[in-house]
C-alpha cells in the first residue's frame, strides 16, 4: 500500500505537486494518469525519497522509504528516465545492485531470462535499444521480489508483444496481491491494464475512482438523436444544463440528458425518434475531459 | 538464518557493489592504467636522460640530480589521471542518471559516498605504491648501468617517501571525489580540480611573499607534496604536518559532501 498525505513539491516557482492525497491499495493495478508535466514522474521521485517533498509525506506499507533496511525487497521501481551507466553491461548493472542487499547471482540470472534479455546481457547497457532498456529496467524492479512495484511509464518504447507480455506480467504480480502503481498518459493502455485510476492535473488530484467507475462517469451522457423534426426537439430539450449540437440534417448529439430521459421527452410531444444512441466517448476523450482544465502545455491556436 | 544471510544493505555489501561497478567500467580500467603508465614512465624516461647525460653534466648539476626526485617524478602527472577519475566516479552517476538507481537500492545514501571513497582509496593504494616501487627501482636499474645515484629503499627517509607517495595519490583520488560529489557535474568537478592543485598555487606568486607563504604551504598541492618529498625547506610543513594538513582539507571537503548528499535532491 502506498499512502500519500497532502504530497507538494516546489522546484523554484514550479509546483510540480501540489497537496496530493492519494492510497494505492494492493492486490490491484493503480493506473496514475495525467497529461505531460502533470507530475507523475515527481510523485514516483518522492515516494523513492530521490527528491524530498516540499509538504506532506509519502510512505509505503505504512514506512518512508529511506527506512526500509532493505528496499529493494519493499519496492521495486522503474523510472521514466533512464538509470544507468550506458558503459556497464546489463548482468554487472544488475550485479552491483543486487549486491548493495546481498541477492545472489542465481537471481539476477533467472531475471535476466525472465525479462529476455539472455542474449544481450553482456553488452554495454547504453547499446540497448529503447525497449531493451526498458527491459533492463524491469528487471531492476523485479530484483528484489518486491511486494510493490512503481512503474513510470513501464510500456514506453516497447513493442506490441512488449506490451502484452508487461501488462500479463503486471496483472499477475497484483492478482498475487502485491500493489502495482504505473504511470501512463494513455488512458487506453490503462483501461487495458488498470483495476484502479489516480489521475493528476497540474500536480492536483483530479479523479481516484476505478476504471469502470471513471468511464462511466467521463464518457459524460452524449446522446445522438435522428429525428424528422430535429429542430423542434431540440428547442424542448432546451435547458441551461443540456447542451445540444445540430448538423441541421437531423442529426443531434445531445449531453445533459440520458436517452432514457430524450425518449420521453421525445414520446411526451408525439416526436418520431429514427435514432437514439448513448454514445461512448472514446477513452481518450474521456481522459481529456477530466483533465482539460488541468493541461499544462496546450497547444497554442494562433487565429 | 545468519546476519550474513538476513536481507538487507549493510556497508559491507554497498562496498561489494561499488566494486563491482568500479570493476565493470572500461574507462575507468583504461584511467587506471594510464595512471600506471604515468607514474612508471616519466621515472624511467627521466633516469635514463639523466644517464646518458651524467658524464657532459658540471658536478653543481649533478648535485642537483637526486635520486628519489627522479624515482617519484610520475606522481606530479598521475595526480591529474587519479583526480580526474576520482571526480568522474561521482559525476558520472548523475550525468548518467545511474545515481537514481543506486540511490534507490541505498536510501540512506551515506554508505554509497563511503563505499565508494573506500573501495578507489583501497585500488590507488594498491596501484599507486605498486607502481612507485616498479618506478623505483626501475629507475635505480637505469641509473645503475652508470653506477649513479644509487640509493636503497633502507635509506633514511626513503620508504617513508615511497609509502608518502602512494599516500598521497590516494588522497588526491578521495580530494576529487568529495569535490565531484560537491559539484555533481563533470567538466565543473574537473575544472574545481584543476584549479586547486594547478591554477591558484602558481597565481598566488602574484600576493607578497610572505602573504604567498602563508597560504601556499597549506593548499593541497604543497601540503601533499611535502608528504614525499625527501628534504624540507624552513618553510614547507614536514611530513607528517603535510599528510595532517591535506588530510584534514580532504576530511573537510568529505564532510561537505556528505552533508549535501544527504541533504539535496538527486
Ligand atoms: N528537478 C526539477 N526541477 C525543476 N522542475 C522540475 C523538476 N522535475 C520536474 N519539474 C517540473 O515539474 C513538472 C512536473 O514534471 P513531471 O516530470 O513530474 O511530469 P510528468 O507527469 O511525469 O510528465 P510526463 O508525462 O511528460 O512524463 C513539470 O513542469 C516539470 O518541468
Ligand atoms: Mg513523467
Amino acid at each position: 500500500m502506498i499512502e500519500a498525505i497532502g504530497l507538494t513539491k516546489q522546484y523554484g516557482s514550479k509546483r510540480a505537486v501540489d497537496d496530493l492525497s492519494f492510497t494505492v491499495q494492493p492486490g490491484l493495478v493503480t493506473g496514475f494518469l495525467g497529461p505531460n508535466g502533470s507530475g507523475k514522474s515527481t510523485t514516483m521521485r518522492l515516494i523513492l525519497g530521490l527528491d524530498a517533498p516540499t509538504a506532506g509525506t509519502v510512505t509505503v506499507a505504512g514506512r518512508r522509504y529511506r527506512d526500509f533496511p532493505a528496499p529493494l525487497h519493499e519496492v521495486g521501481a522503474l523510472l521514466e528516465a533512464r538509470s544507468l551507466h550506458p558503459g556497464r553491461t546489463a548482468y554487472r548493472h544488475l550485479l552491483a545492485l543486487a549486491q548493495t542487499h546481498g541477492i545472489p547471482r542465481s537471481r539476477v540470472d533467472e531475471l535476466v531470462d525472465l525479462v529476455g534479455l539472455h542474449d544481450v546481457a553482456n553488452k554495454r547497457a547504453g547499446k540497448f535499444s529503447l525497449g531493451m532498456g526498458q527491459r533492463l529496467g524491469i528487471a531492476v524492479a523485479l530484483l528484489g521480489d518486491p511486494q510493490t512495484l512503481l512503474l513510470d511509464e513501464p510500456v514506453n518504447g516497447l513493442d506490441p508483444e512488449g506490451i502484452h507480455w508487461i501488462r500479463t506480467l503486471l496483472r499477475g504480480l497484483a492478482a498475487e496481491g502485491r500493489t502495482v502503481f504505473i504511470s501512463s498518459h494513455l488512458m487506453s493502455e490503462m483501461a487495458l491494464t488498470a483495476d484502479h485510476l489516480i489521475v493528476i492535473g497540474r500536480g492536483h488530484l483530479v479523479a481516484d475512482m476505478s476504471v469502470t467507475d471513471f468511464l462511466a462517469t467521463a464518457s459524460g451522457q452524449l446522446v445522438r438523436v435522428r429525428a424528422p423534426r430535429a429542430t423542434e426537439l431540440a428547442a424542448l430539450l432546451s435547458d441551461p444544463a443540456v447542451h445540444v449540437t445540430s448538423d441541421g440534417t437531423g442529426s443531434l448529439e445531445v449531453s445533459g440528458l440520458s436517452s432514457d430521459q430524450i425518449g420521453e421527452i421525445a414520446a411526451a410531444n408525439g416526436i418520431a425518434l429514427h435514432e437514439l444512441t448513448p454514445l461512448r466517448a472514446s477513452l481518450e476523450e474521456a481522459f481529456m475531459d477530466f483533465t482539460r482544465e488541468d493541461v499544462e502545455y496546450k497547444p497554442q491556436v494562433h487565429a | 538464518m545468519s546476519s550474513v544471510d538476513r536481507p538487507g544493505v549493510t556497508q559491507l555489501r554497498v562496498a561489494r557493489s561499488e566494486w563491482t561497478k568500479l570493476c565493470s567500467l572500461r574507462s575507468t580500467r583504461w584511467s587506471l592504467l594510464a595512471a600506471a603508465l604515468l607514474t612508471i614512465g616519466f621515472p624511467l624516461i627521466f633516469a635514463s636522460v639523466v644517464e646518458a647525460h651524467w658524464g657532459r653534466m658540471s658536478p653543481s648539476e649533478q648535485a642537483n640530480r637526486q635520486p628519489l626526485d627522479i624515482a617519484l617524478v610520475g606522481v606530479n602527472i598521475s595526480q591529474l589521471a587519479i583526480g580526474v577519475l576520482g571526480v568522474l566516479l561521482i559525476t558520472a552517476e548523475y550525468s548518467t542518471g545511474m545515481i537514481r538507481a543506486t540511490l534507490s537500492a541505498v536510501p540512506k545514501r551515506l554508505p554509497v559516498l563511503w563505499a565508494k571513497i573506500a573501495v578507489y582509496a583501497a585500488v590507488t593504494f594498491g596501484l599507486a605504491l605498486l607502481s612507485v616501487l616498479v618506478a623505483f627501482f626501475g629507475s635505480q636499474a637505469i641509473l645503475n648501468s652508470k653506477h649513479i645515484l644509487q640509493i636503497g629503499l633502507g635509506d633514511p627517509d626513503v620508504i617513508r617517501s615511497v609509502l608518502g607517495a602512494a599516500a598521497f595519490l590516494v588522497l588526491i583520488g578521495i580530494f576529487a571525489m568529495a569535490l565531484g560529489a560537491i559539484v555533481r557535474n563533470t567538466a565543473g568537478g574537473i575544472a574545481t580540480f584543476a584549479l586547486i592543485l594547478f591554477v591558484i598555487p602558481p597565481l598566488l606568486n602574484v600576493l607578497p611573499p610572505t602573504w604567498n607563504q602563508a597560504i601556499s604551504t597549506y593548499l593541497p598541492d604543497s601540503a601533499g607534496r611535502a608528504m614525499f618529498a625527501l628534504s624540507h625547506g624552513a618553510n614547507e610543513l614536514s611530513p607528517a604536518g603535510g599528510l595532517a594538513v591535506f588530510a584534514g582539507t580532504t576530511a573537510c571537503l568529505v564532510g561537505i559532501a556528505a552533508l549535501l548528499l544527504v541533504r539535496r535532491d538527486s
